[in-house]
């Protein structure tokens, strides 16, 4: 029996030392490199590069790309799971298939699915142009390729705790003559929330790294279409390396604040 | 039964509109019309763009690296999950709150962080150069760029399986003198089982279309290093559409396919959730 | 009590973007649409959808432009820029970006915007010298003392030398670098097909990496330390010296091609955003010597003669140049190297 904790241990040591190598070489090193190589030039060309005009507004187009492709993608997570997970009904495998497929699909391919529906070969362009939208090469474009890359995020988090929780409180409840909305908030809601959270964090933190798919739809119209990462892109285009790393930096400092945001809560609310 | 609980629990109609009006807006109708662009080319024509010799070459490439990268992220996953779940250590939230990491970043900067690292000038493309081994423009620099934008698939896949896994069983079968390595084949694995295949599903499909961290690190050799995404956009350059959706359509057929089977899985994964659930 | 709480925060999240979400992103539309009626009194925006290796030029002409308009009119003008891949700038517009003005590397590459009907028949002949108020050309750039004595394009095809150009599949300025190689072949082997395409072959075999576009390879070459030699853009070249002045050197071949990057007026965009006459000015004014002398201090070839005769001591005005009709036009080029199976491929068929 001593010896068999030993060998544990030793197996223990040996696993947690192949993770932390593994992702001390994927994810730290890369990380590293990126602020050593922002920090390369001073703390004050850092400083310069990440309050210049355009990275500013770019940064600002990022944080409303993000914070609609949330909202639509929470509101979509919700209502699908609440279908997909309470209610039996055929074509369900179909359905979540076709929730998922975003996640899969080239971004390039993502980019340009919408460029073939909304751009100008389209046959809704025109009808478009007349109520004066422009989709392709705007805001709106940059938001529902956000929205598409993200699409499952949150619901695929949800599905799974709700389709656990079964369906029997959310039928007493009903039967006790609640309503849907009710039914939702006081029994449904409490189970899911630190799922929701979750998927919240991970649309996040996605959406605000997209690159591909919004390449292909924004244009680089400097100023008017440019996201942060689509900023990274064009300055390193300029060969000004030091600026592209520091508005990198920018980001993975938004996710990490984002990520440790999540920490903070979770551990919070399985405390209690 | 089920006619039953359709009706007594409320919203169904009103949740299923609406998950079908913004999966229709986002997904279904985009989609579509790739299909439908395709379509005006013969079958024959299809046939003759997806056959070509460096077409084929690109799909050899992209899907030989996404399946090594899967892989080697499919074991790494399962480690990482063992330990974030079994075993306490110091960081160890840290390391938890940084699976998510390569989601956030954009891959540009992915791409460019990694090729900086991997090539002849960099800090570990120096050290493996010293063995006569190139990372950075070669297939092995595409799958070091694949298993990073593919980590948190596995992990978080098998994560909440083996957090609700019963010890009871490891116990008994400890105790009646299993090895832990019999009892990790025998009784934890076909438990996680199909959590794997589902992380290895989902990382595989992101792999096989990632564009942004490649086209950085990959070199874009035709028949050595160029990716499928890649051909995509060369066709778009030439302003191919036909050929471009046509190359598209059968990536995305693929991806479709991918999914359909890990769903599948899935729907046994869930089942396991919600034994352990109870 | 706190989960109350936080349940109807988040209730009411939901509830706002259903009822928000959509027409936000109405909001968000008209906001950036809003640029339909661009010809207010006294301020005026345009687009400029450009290339690449032209952001320079472009920073510094826009400046130049507005303090021209402004003398000239009393009119504050607004220039947005976008910069990419040339061909895919191109596909860019024909799909619905909406640029007053198209400044791409090739004919071709306008042409493609003409094909989709925004651009009327005829664009070559609206502006002076074929509407190209630059031109370029392609030099190779080594690393100091030229470790491998690289003088000519048949020193390219020697074992061991290691190349960095961009793919001429996807990269506009790599299709110069290709014809470039292809004229000295051809003058080598007094127009023997056979050979020249060996030659083209052996050059290709020595390309170590093949990035996507023409920033992409300077960056493999000077940041990354790949290669021996990169085969670029004059301008690019001499940026690269510019940085690092220890570091590279500019040869420059016997024989190469004369780049005639071009600019045209998008008809459709300035018709329905009425800023025709702006535009216009825009690219006419890329003609007077002040811009002139612009493209001339960011290392591009000035198409007036005059003054650039001015940069003699920056170009090597003695290289011998072809142009793209010795090659029948872009059209026959296109098809003849680059289009699916063409030459190109075949360098590369196992």
């Amino acid at each position: 029996m001593q010896k068999n904790k030993k060998s544990s241990t030793a197996v223990k040591w040996l696993l947690i030392s192949v993770c932390l190598v593994f992702v001390f070489f994927m994810l730290i090193l890369p990380l590293i490199t990126v602020i050593t190589e922002a920090l390369r030039s001073g703390w004050e060309t850092y400083q310069k590069a990440i309050t210049d005009e355009y990275t500013l507004k770019a940064a600002g187009l990022t944080i409303e790309a993000t914070v609609f492709a949330v909202l639509i993608n929470t509101v979509f997570g919700v209502f699908a799971s609440w279908a997909i997970s309470k209610f039996h009904f055929k074509g369900k495998k179909l359905l979540t298939t076709l929730i998922d497929i975003p996640v899969t699909v080239s971004p390039i391919i993502a980019g340009l699915i919408f460029l073939l529906t909304f751009g100008r070969q389209s046959p809704i362009y025109p009808w478009l142009q007349d109520l004066g939208l422009q989709v392709v090469f705007a805001i709106p474009g940059i938001i529902l390729a956000t929205v598409f890359v993200t699409f499952p995020f949150i619901s695929r988090e949800l599905i799974p705790v709700m389709e656990a929780q079964g369906t029997e409180e959310e039928e007493a409840a009903a039967l006790m003559g609640a309503g849907g909305f009710a039914i939702f908030r006081k029994v449904t809601f409490p189970h899911i929330k630190w799922a929701l959270l979750y998927g919240i964090v991970l649309c996040t933190a996605r959406a605000m790294g997209e690159f591909g798919a919004v390449s292909v739809i924004s244009g680089h119209l400097r100023g008017k279409t440019n996201t942060l990462p689509l900023h990274v892109e064009i300055l390193f285009n300029e060969f000004q390396y030091v600026p592209a790393f520091a508005v990198s930096s920018l980001l993975v400092i938004m996710a990490l604040i984002v990520l440790i945001i999540r920490s903070v809560v979770e551990y919070r609310g399985k405390k209690t | 039964m089920n006619k039953a609980k359709k009706k007594v629990i409320p919203g169904f109609g009103l949740s299923m509109g609406v998950t079908l009006a913004i999966l229709s807006l986002i997904v279904v109708i985009p989609l579509a019309s790739l299909v439908l662009f395709t379509a005006q080319m013969d079958f024959s024509e299809i046939i003759e763009v997806i056959t070509r010799k460096r077409v084929l070459a690109s799909f050899y490439v992209s899907f030989i690296t996404a399946v090594i990268a899967s892989l080697i992220n499919a074991v790494m996953g399962v480690i990482l999950a063992w330990v974030l779940v079994r075993y306490d250590f110091p960081f160890k939230r840290l390391l938890d709150g940084m699976i998510e990491l390569p989601f956030a970043l954009p891959t540009a900067v992915a791409g460019i962080a990694l090729i900086a690292l991997t090539a002849d000038t960099g800090a570990i493309g120096s050290f493996f150069g010293q063995f006569g081994i190139k990372i950075a423009y070669t297939r092995i620099g595409i799958t070091v760029a694949l298993i990073f934008i593919g980590i948190p698939f596995v992990v978080r896949s098998v994560q909440p399986v083996l957090e609700k896994l019963d010890y009871s069983y490891e116990e008994a079968a400890g105790v009646l003198g299993a090895s832990k390595v019999k009892i990790f084949w025998k009784i934890i694995f076909p438990e996680i089982r199909p959590a794997v295949f589902t992380g290895f599903g989902l990382a595989f499909g992101r792999c096989i279309g990632e564009y942004g961290s490649v086209v950085f690190i990959a070199g874009n050799m035709p028949y050595e290093t160029e990716i499928t995404p890649l051909i995509i956009m060369s066709e778009l350059q030439e302003y191919d559409y036909t050929s471009a959706t046509a190359i598209a359509l059968v990536m995305l057929l693929f991806s479709f396919a991918v999914l359909f089977a890990v769903n599948m899985i899935q729907a046994r994964s869930t089942k396991i959730l919600k034994g352990g659930n109870k | 009590m706190k989960k109350r709480i936080l349940s109807i925060i988040l209730l009411a999240g939901i509830l706002t973007t259903t009822a928000f979400g959509f027409t936000g992103c109405n909001n968000s539309e008209s906001g950036s649409s809003g640029n339909g009626s661009a010809g207010s009194a006294d301020k005026v925006t345009i687009t400029n959808v450009s290339y690449d290796p032209t952001r320079e030029l472009y920073a510094a002409y826009n400046e130049a432009f507005k303090t021209h308009w402004k003398e000239k009119t009393g009119q504050d003008v607004e220039i947005t820029q976008s910069h990419g891949g040339s061909g895919k700038q191109a596909l860019e517009v024909a799909n619905g970006l909406e640029a007053d003005v198209v400044t791409l590397a090739l004919e071709g590459d306008v042409d493609a915007v003409q094909d989709a009907g925004l651009i009327q028949d005829g664009w070559v002949d609206e502006f002076d010298k074929d509407s190209a108020p630059y031109t370029s050309t392609i030099v190779f750039l080594v690393r100091k003392g030229n470790p491998k004595n690289i003088k000519d394009w048949d020193d390219l095809v020697k074992d061991g030398v290691g190349i960095i150009t961009p793919n001429p599949k996807t990269s506009g300025g790599a299709r110069w670098n290709y014809l470039a190689a292809w004229a000295y072949a051809d003058k080598l082997y007094n127009g023997d097909e056979a050979k020249i395409q060996e030659f083209i072959k052996k050059l290709f075999q020595n390309v170590l990496v093949l990035d996507s576009g023409a920033r992409g390879a300077t960056t493999t070459f000077v940041e990354n330390g790949q290669g021996d030699v990169l085969i670029a853009w004059e301008n690019e070249a001499f940026l690269s010296i510019k940085d690092y002045p220890d570091d590279y050197e500019i040869i420059t071949p016997s024989i190469s091609i004369l780049a005639q990057p071009s600019v045209a007026i998008v008809d459709e965009v300035v018709d329905k955003r009425g800023t025709r006459e702006v535009a216009t000015e825009y690219l006419n004014y890329l003609y007077s010597d002040e811009a002139q002398k612009i493209a001339g201090d960011n290392y591009y070839r000035p198409s007036n003669e005059k003054i650039l005769k001015e940069y003699s001591d920056v170009f090597n005005l003695d290289i011998n140049l072809v142009t793209i009709d010795d090659f029948g036009g872009w059209d026959e080029a296109q098809e003849k190297h680059f289009a699916d199976g063409a030459i190109f491929d075949q360098i590369y068929e196992k």
